[in-house]
């Protein structure tokens, strides 16, 4: 599969009243044609940010610094703003959390949609109001010649996030982000947008990046998963190598603090990770997670710790732990 | 097990909301005929899709909206009304998010000190040493006394939150939504908290939630709301093993598990929720229903009973089966 976006040692840093806020720290990581990347991680841990670091969406303050960071072979940190901008709704689109507030209030959904056509293709009025009625109805919206005179107070959250997924599709991008797509949706649309995404990313074969804090929605839908912590990459590798074989004593924790139906006893104790999530102002050293890490060593607070291969090819960690200790302490439970 | 300690009678709420200029008003059926029953020391969960009526019912059993028709009782007495500091002292709320529950500009020890001050508590030199001790019970430090919200992170906040509504030690906490603005591994901490005062102080909760993995985890029974009806209601296990209601099953399809093998369910809801406004005639739930019958679009269901609740459902109707 061909490789369409290469991160090579991202880092982004924003300078904040007390010193330099160190969000997003050495991150790597692929996306191939059709193939779903999940980036899954806590509130804070610098994912959102990779995303928008990536469209070129970082606030004016934020510092953006990486060793390679490729989009079809074209290098995105060079670029001016205008060609960035010509890329970026066009073979790059993203689709926010937010669907109420990521539609314009005051534009007809026609417009919006209409615009991205008009602004990368110079289209005319009625060939983009051709591709928008076409793609509305390939999400699902009934009616769709109908909808587009209407306002986005005028649909409800799920069909708004239809209507962001439609306008993310009307340039035929090659790579779509989602950042935490259905978090505002109830379950039953949640797995119908879900289902939605994955369907058309197979028909338009588009490299797919999907951030998320739902380890459910990664383990349904993801190919490959990071997951990220304090600003690091951890643990990253397939699908089944993450939920099988977690190795990391973070995604370990995670996986031990949700509820499985038919699995984790009714009532039972869960999990827990103990401690919060360390302040990512001022120089980082060693490990993010040593505070609340149960396996914790004291060369792990003093030194960087660096990626691990585990034995599965492509299954990676940042631990100073052996495989089989991590799998060991695994098995023990608790993990934390 | 078999005192109850919260019922609901046949209560209705109906809002009336404008239907555009010069329309006048149109009824929106809230909560349209809930009857419930909540035994001591049982956590009933309450499921279904947002406007489905759950948060109306809780504000009714909280006292906070008069019911357009039927009873709420909490003990045997009616809730809310000229009884709204007993019905307050008896049953307290935990909202979903601490960030806008809290009031940014009391510090922790004033919030949780209110509801003392509100219902005339007569040993104000106690007040101090009981909410340290809450604020123990709940796993804070005594220093977050004099905190303001805002030096806190999600999870003490949600702590304060709990703390707040077990200051005057109620019956029975409404948890809406408790853990849905928290992270997975803050998640797990409040709800293995929640289940320990439960234990350790007796407590009933209504769990209201749209997470089914934190319901099914937490509840004992658990009751499926539609279009303001309980289209189901059993113990939380039966329920979880043996849907009855194509509804129910529904729900719980679409429940994505962390099994990688398993793909994204379709649970061929397709059609869009309903405007309440405007509900479906007979079955309200017919126009999305897999297994739906000629009957369904004319004639409502009536409640029939399963082995530990109800349901309602013309699959299940004795003359259909006959």
């Amino acid at each position: 599969m061909e490789t369409i976006l290469e991160v090579d040692g991202l880092t982004v840093d924003i300078p904040v009243a007390a010193g330099m806020l160190h969000a997003v720290r050495d991150v790597s990581f692929t996306v191939r044609r059709g193939e779903t990347l999940c980036i899954v991680g806590e509130s804070g841990c610098g994912k959102s940010l990779t995303s928008l670091a990536i469209m070129g969406l970082l606030p004016r303050k934020a510092i953006r610094t990486a060793r390679r960071l490729s989009f079809e072979g074209v290098a995105l940190d060079g670029l001016s703003e205008r060609r960035m901008g010509d890329l970026r709704g066009n073979r790059m689109a993203m689709i926010f959390q937010e669907p109420m507030t990521s539609l314009n209030p005051s534009y007809t959904i026609g417009n919006q949609l209409e615009e991205m056509l008009k602004r990368h293709r110079k289209a005319s009025t009625r060939e983009a109001r051709e591709r928008a009625i076409f793609l509305l109805e390939k999400v699902g919206i009934t009616s769709a010649a109908s909808r587009l005179s209407q306002y986005p107070h005028q649909l409800s959250g799920g069909l708004r996030q239809r209507v962001m997924i439609a306008m993310t599709l009307m340039c035929d991008p090659d790579l779509l982000m989602a950042d935490e797509p259905t978090t505002a949706l109830d379950v039953t649309i949640q797995a119908q947008i879900l289902l939605l995404l994955a369907d058309l990313q197979r028909e338009f074969n588009m490299g797919l990046i999907l951030i998320t804090h739902d380890l459910g929605i990664v383990a349904r839908v993801a190919d490959r998963v990071a997951v990220m912590y304090a600003g690091q990459i951890v643990e990253s590798g397939t699908v089944k190598q993450i939920f099988e074989n977690p190795t990391h004593p973070y995604t370990q924790g995670l996986l031990e603090c949700i509820p499985i139906p038919g699995k984790t006893p009714p009532g039972a104790h869960l999990g827990s990770i103990p401690g919060i999530v360390p302040a990512l102002v001022g120089e980082q050293r060693g490990c993010g997670f040593a505070e609340r890490c149960g396996y914790a060593e004291t060369e792990c607070a003093a030194r960087a710790v660096d990626f691990r291969a585990a034995p599965d090819a492509g299954h990676v960690y940042r631990c100073v732990l052996t495989p089989d200790r991590s799998a060991a302490n695994h098995r023990a439970g608790s993990a934390v | 097990m078999s005192d109850v300690i919260l019922e609901a009678r046949d209560v209705y709420k109906t809002f009336h909301i404008s239907a555009g200029a010069f329309r006048g008003k149109r009824p929106l059926h809230a909560v349209n005929g809930v009857s419930l029953k909540v035994h001591r020391g049982e956590v009933l969960g309450l499921v279904g899709e947002s406007g489905c009526g759950k948060t109306t019912l809780a504000k009714m059993l909280l006292g906070l909206l008069d019911p357009s028709g039927g009873e709420l009782l909490i003990e045997g007495e009616p809730v809310g009304g000229a009884h709204r500091l007993h019905t307050a002292r008896l049953i307290q709320p935990i909202f979903q998010d601490p960030y806008s529950s809290l009031n940014p500009r009391k510090s922790v020890g004033a919030i949780i000190t209110l509801p003392l001050k509100v219902q005339n508590d007569p040993n104000p030199e106690t007040w101090r040493g009981r909410v340290e001790d809450i604020l123990d019970l709940v796993g804070l430090p005594k220093r977050v006394y004099g905190n303001y919200p805002n030096q806190l992170s999600g999870g003490q906040r949600q702590r304060v939150a709990v703390a707040r509504a077990l200051i005057n030690r109620p019956q029975v906490v409404i948890c809406d939504e408790p853990t849905s603005a928290l992270d997975v591994s803050v998640q797990s901490q409040i709800l293995n908290l929640l289940q320990d005062l439960r234990t350790e102080l007796g407590l009933t909760y209504v769990l209201i939630s749209h997470n089914l993995a934190v319901v099914e985890h937490m509840a004992t029974r658990m009751a499926v709301m539609y279009l303001g009806r309980v289209v189901e209601e059993g113990e939380s296990q039966d329920l979880f093993k043996n849907p009855q209601h194509p509804y129910t099953r529904a729900l719980l399809q679409s429940v994505l598990t962390p099994e990688p093998d398993l793909g994204i369910p379709d649970a061929h809801l397709g059609a869009v929720y309903p405007n309440p406004v405007d509900p479906p005639s007979g079955c309200t739930f017919h126009p999305r229903c897999v297994d739906v019958m000629p009957r369904c679009s004319s004639e409502a269901p009536c409640a029939i009973p399963t082995g530990s609740g109800h349901v309602e459902c013309h699959l299940y109707d004795a003359d259909a089966a006959a």
